[in-house]
């Protein structure tokens, strides 16, 4: 187990390297710049701009400054929040996004599994309806709907939680953005979780222990762990999503997440910060993808891990 | 974090007790770039920045120019040379004097080549600075001296009448040397930080907010009402209607266009739209049959129905615009209007389609025109209204949206396209500021790629008039061969919209949609 | 969700004796399968309103009224009894003359104006230029033509859905907007089905090297930012709608590739697969045979969910000046215009919503009843 660990980590440096070249000379064939502005610079100041941060050097000399940089850790300055380097920009983003992430991946697994088991255990039958009908709702409401809904209601409506901001992070600050981000996971998860359900509870081994007569619980128990295959494959990009944070919640709550970066940060050609986010994604991913790999050789013992 | 975080909240909650703060929630478009007042381009940041500094001269409740740290000042009779005098009580939020050599460091601090300064042609006025800023001069040719303690004197290379109003945008606020030399990447950070404003930084949480508290040493710190003000960077407009609505923000410098009928039924007085200094317009490639026609250009401009779009799809927050300067701006009186401002829309349709038939269009052979704009819902549908309008004209349009970055990029490299949206806000009050968009040397701006020597002659003749009103009369026949010429399609005046809760006092509606913290109150 | 999932299971038997193909075993299945059946006839009920909507719709989809911009959905033809006078006064406002009296009887508005001068009797197209009106006629005049007494015609508009911003009929737009949307959500997905469903029933049967490497790719894909792809996609080909479904196709068959491969590390260590392979059953008859169709359960549940994901990235494409162009539109380009005017228009968000939650739940059942129907453990 810790040598397949330790393998997959070392594989990872390699995907790392492709996806930074990749990502490096791909955002560069688009066209503008970080210093090209609805109000155009005068030639001289966009060539004191560039000098300042050495974009007048050749692109390969750039790249080998940034790789070298990126080894040390020093993603550089961003182009556009000057006053910022995209370190330090990152670290301030990243907690909060992983925070409210994290919380609307738990609520979001734990309710959609709940629900997914319950729609599954009463199928065809007036609960799994209702679990089933919510579940549409969160997956045809796109959360740019959603967001707005829940504040009109909750913030203006009934005037119980504040319509944006993150006050220091306080929790009335943070129940809408982590609903409205769990909400379309639940809807998801309860869906695929039902679906696996189904399957397993038909099962030869499933139908032999109901035979034996094991109690409910151990049988629901023993078929959720097969059942949770696919959410698990399901979550782990969608956890490596929810972590890196989400652009849509954060302008509409007004929360200081990166998700914003990602969007804003290719709108405004911010060559820097963009790469500090794709380099964070990536590693996310690498690390979700490895988590999820253990969990499935953990769940399923027919699974090995190679 | 967490901890500055809980640090923060605790210091918060003693200082709350320790008296009744009046605090100020204030939404401010977007996220600042910058606060190093050399490195800024946006309003946003200038909103925040003109609240942190006290340059030579400020921004009064209603925009017009008001001593600052210069009590007095003096322009020569050529008006070439200003002299300001400082005031005496002027201090950092340090408790350091402020210095006119203070002002000699931050000019040539902002027009030195290595600070990379994005809006250092704005200074160009003043005699050396484009030859410092270009790297083919020195420090010491810049026409910015300080004879004394008390004493800045400026010379500028051609007399310049809105060379005061230059003097309040961001570029001209001071720095503090000490400050800015100790720490050259991280001055503008709060616990760094050293302004002589009316208010000092304390918070900033980049895509949260930025919390500024009154400064103790401001000199007129007695008159200042509010003790602490939070910038929100409200991109989502929509969200930030929301925000306004929940209580939760004070003001909000923009708002949803879309929301219109909404706002102004659900918010009264609270929904504040004022003229502003701005032109949306079309730019006509004029470098590309068949657009370099004037009649074509002509016809399709006087077709518009302008006061729809205005009204319709924009909600009366921009007014029907027939010129390229609008009304009401220094230094100039009425614009030169097209000369179909008057004629029925009727009467402009059989013209237009004369127009277009002595062009050669027709029936037979329609006019094809792509509209390229930049991605957003108003624009959108401003070229969709405008696509109809143009159909009695029998063109047939085609509409190409593309990111912000994309479409300047297009509309700079000299990239290939028909007619194209743009906007232009005035930096100051002055028809120079619109009109120098279309000098054939200005590369950058002027998209059209119009080339008219007598334009050209005219702007250049303006330049060199120190008389107001005959400046403003060469000025006006420039616009005159504009209006004939057509480059660009004026459509529309901008209007800015904010949101400004009953709760606060003293903000006061102005073309230049400037609001400085330090004249406002929050009531309860 | 489908009555047939509890009968198809009581049933298994029957079908054992025949050794009828997997897949047209299961065509015969979905059709018995009334909820699917119901839910695939309800979708192609849907494409055509799309297809043949727009054409028989009185309402051009590109059509400007000026005089109803945004106008609510209403069963009542517009123009209302106020909004005729609005229309009328706005409409003579410019030619500087008065309106001295006007009534409306039946379809037939009558006015009677008064100038100081002669008036213009080019008046009438004015009048015609609203929405509201047309064939308008001097009927007489009076005092040397300062007086004009001028008939028009009502024109009755019905705006079931209302109309947007810009004053176009909304049920019309979202009917042409579903051309797009549903071919993208159905086509695209269906590439991304494809795509996924192979790389990852192979990734995860090789396994080894042969898995990590397949898998690394998707990783790459993954993280690289999309934008700058779709940009580059702009940039470099113009506008153009094969690249709307290669756009979305290169980053949404990414989950599904890793869904199935989780499922097949999991299948291929069942017994059915280990004794296929000690018969000798070559590698790609157990993919096609045994892998892909045990893991069809999470597919077809995941590609239900990927339609909607699909159909409103589009509009995100469209942002980016790829995807659907004015005065052309899509589900997800209407969807997210009406969210921007939720407190205004909600109805601008609210049709087209529906729209799209009808076909979801179609696809829904269907995908319950395709699930079942290739269940080879109901076989």
């Amino acid at each position: 187990m810790i040598r397949f660990i330790l393998k997959r980590l070392t594989s990872a440096i390699p995907t790392l390297f492709v996806i930074v070249t990749v990502a490096f000379f791909l955002m560069r064939l688009a066209p503008g710049g970080p210093f090209s502005l609805e109000r155009p610079l005068p030639p001289q100041i966009l060539a004191n701009l560039m000098a300042h941060y050495k974009l007048d050097q050749p692109l390969w000399a750039q790249y080998l400054d940034y790789l070298k940089g990126l080894m040390t850790g020093d993603l550089g300055p961003s182009y556009v929040y000057r006053d910022f380097t995209v370190d330090e920009l990152l670290l301030q983003g990243l907690p909060v996004s992983i925070q409210l992430g994290l919380s609307a991946l738990v609520l979001a697994t734990l309710i959609g599994c709940a629900l997914g088991t319950i729609a599954a255990l009463r199928q065809n039958r007036p609960a799994d309806y209702s679990v089933m009908a919510v579940a549409l709702i969160g997956i045809t409401i796109p959360n740019f709907v959603m967001a707005p809904v829940l504040t009109l209601l909750f913030a203006i409506h009934l005037g119980w939680l504040p319509a944006g901001g993150w006050g220091e992070g306080a929790l009335v600050n943070k129940i809408l953005p982590v609903f409205a981000l769990a909400l379309p996971q639940i809807a998801v998860i309860a869906r695929l979780t039902r679906g696996s359900m189904i399957e397993v509870m038909r099962s030869n081994h499933i139908r032999t222990a109901r035979a034996y007569g094991l109690p409910a619980h151990v049988v629901v128990g023993r078929a959720l762990r097969g059942a949770l295959l696919p959410v698990i494959s399901y979550l782990g990009p969608a956890a490596a999503a929810l972590l890196t944070g989400s652009v849509v919640i954060e302008s509409i709550f007004g929360v200081p997440g990166i998700g914003r970066h990602f969007v804003q940060g290719a709108l405004n050609r911010d060559y820097t910060l963009v790469m500090g986010t794709v380099v964070t994604v990536a590693v996310f991913v690498v690390l979700f993808n490895l988590i999820v790999d253990v969990l499935y050789a953990w769940l399923d013992p027919k699974v090995r891990l190679e | 974090m967490r901890h500055l975080a809980l640090a923060a909240a605790i210091l918060l909650g003693s200082t709350a007790l320790a008296g009744a703060e009046t605090v100020y929630h204030r939404g401010n478009t977007a996220e600042p770039e910058t606060l190093d007042q050399h490195l800024t381009s946006t309003i946003y940041e200038s909103n925040i920045l003109r609240d942190l500094y006290e340059g030579l001269v400020i921004d009064g409740a209603d925009g017009s120019v008001q001593p600052g740290v210069a009590e007095s000042w003096a322009m020569s009779d050529d008006g070439l040379v200003y002299t300001f005098t400082l005031r005496n009580d002027a201090k950092w939020s340090n408790g350091d004097p402020v210095t006119a050599s203070d002002f000699v460091f931050s000019y040539r601090r902002i027009l030195d080549p290595a600070t990379g300064a994005k809006y250092a042609d704005v200074l160009y006025p003043i005699d050396g600075a484009e030859a410092y800023n270009k790297g083919e001069a020195d420090a010491e040719t810049l026409g910015v001296r300080a004879p004394d303690d008390l004493t800045v004197e400026i010379t500028l290379a051609n007399a310049t009448p809105y060379f005061l109003q230059l003097l309040t945008h961001q570029t001209s606020l001071p720095v503090h040397p000490a400050t800015v030399e100790a720490d050259p990447e991280n001055f503008t950070k709060p616990g760094t930080m050293v302004s002589n404003g009316p208010y000092a930084l304390s918070e900033w949480v980049p895509n949260a907010h930025i919390k500024a508290e009154k400064n103790a040493n401001f000199h007129d710190a007695d008159s200042v009402a509010i003790d602490t003000v939070y910038y929100y960077p409200t991109e989502d407009r929509a969200a930030a209607l929301r925000r306004f609505e929940a209580g939760e923000l004070d003001s909000n410098n923009d708002g949803p266009v879309e929301q219109m009928t909404y706002m102004s039924e659900r918010l009264g007085d609270q929904l504040r739209i004022a003229p502003y200094l701005g032109t949306y317009y079309y730019a006509i490639n004029t470098s590309k049959p068949p657009f370099d026609d004037a009649r074509v250009r002509k016809a399709l401009s006087m077709v518009i129905d302008r006061e729809f779009l205005a009204s319709e799809i924009w909600g009366d927050t921009m007014v029907a615009g027939y010129s390229l300067v609008p009304p009401g701006i220094d230094n100039y009186g009425e614009p030169a209007y097209a000369d179909y401002k008057d004629m029925s829309l009727l009467d402009r349709e059989d013209s237009a389609l004369e127009m277009m038939k002595d062009a050669g269009f027709g029936p037979d052979n329609p006019l094809e025109v792509d509209i390229r704009f930049n991605t957003s819902e108003n624009h959108q549908k401003t070229a969709t209204a405008i696509a109809d309008m143009w159909k009695p004209l029998g063109v047939e349009t085609t509409l190409t949206n593309s990111d912000t970055k994309t479409h300047y990029a297009i509309l700079r490299d000299r990239g290939d396209f028909d007619v194209a949206r743009a906007g232009w806000i005035g930096d100051y009050s002055d028809p120079q500021n619109f009109l120098f968009l279309l000098e054939s040397e200005n590369e950058g701006f002027n998209y059209a790629r119009y080339e008219n020597m007598e334009y050209d002659n005219l702007m250049k003749r303006a330049a060199a008039t120190n008389d107001l009103d005959e400046r403003a009369g060469i000025l006006f026949q420039a616009e005159e061969i504009f209006s004939r010429d057509q480059p660009y399609i004026p459509l529309m005046y901008y209007g800015s919209i904010s949101l400004v809760s009953d709760r606060l006092q003293g903000w006061e509606d102005n073309l230049r949609n400037v609001h400085p913290t330090r004249f406002m109150s929050v009531g309860e | 969700m489908s009555n047939a999932t509890a009968d198809a299971a009581i049933i298994p038997a029957r079908d054992l004796e025949k050794g009828r193909s997997l897949w047209s075993d299961a065509m015969r299945r979905l059709r018995a399968n009334k909820a699917a059946v119901a839910a695939i006839f309800t979708l192609a009920l849907m494409a055509l309103a799309c297809v043949i909507g727009p054409m028989i719709s009185p309402h051009p989809f590109d059509k400007v009224y000026q005089s109803y911009v945004k106008a609510r959905p209403s069963l009542e033809p517009y123009p209302t009894a106020e909004q005729i006078q609005d229309d009328l006064e706005r409409a003579l406002r410019r030619a500087r003359v008065t309106i001295d009296s006007f009534s409306v009887e039946g379809d037939t508005l009558a006015v009677t104006l008064s100038a100081d001068e002669k008036i213009d009797p080019r008046m009438t197209r004015y009048i015609d230029r609203v929405d509201a009106f047309a064939n308008a006629r001097i009927t007489g005049e009076e005092n040397d033509g300062r007086i004009l007494h001028i008939e028009a015609d009502v024109a009755r508009t019905l705006f079931l859905a209302g109309t947007d911003q810009n004053g176009r009929d909304l049920l019309t737009r979202i009917l042409i907007g579903g051309r797009v949307s549903l071919a993208i959500g159905l086509l695209a997905t269906f590439v991304a089905l494809l795509i996924g469903v192979a790389w990852g029933a192979v990734a995860g049967y090789a396994g080894g090297r042969i898995d990590q490497l397949m898998m690394r790719f998707v990783d790459v894909l993954y993280s690289l930012p999309f934008i700058f792809f779709v940009i580059m996609l702009v940039v470099f080909f113009g506008r153009n709608f094969i690249l709307m479904f290669i756009a979305v196709g290169a980053v949404e068959w990414l989950d599904m590739a890793r869904i199935v491969r989780g499922q097949t590390l999991s299948i291929k260590r069942q017994e059915y697969v280990e004794a296929a392979r000690a018969l000798g059953v070559s590698q790609w008859h157990i993919i096609w045979r045994h892998i892909v169709p045990n893991a069809l359960g999470p597919v077809v549940i995941y590609m239900t969910l990927l339609v909607p994901k699909v159909i409103l990235l589009e509009s995100f494409l469209s942002f980016l000046g790829l995807g659907v162009q004015e005065p052309m539109t899509s589900w997800g380009v209407l969807i997210s215009e009406g969210a921007r005017n939720i407190q205004d228009a909600p109805y601008l968000l609210i049709y087209p919503s529906i729209f799209l939650a009808i076909t979801l739940l179609c696809l829904n059942f269907i995908g319950d009843g395709l699930r079942d129907a290739l269940d080879p453990k109901d076989r």
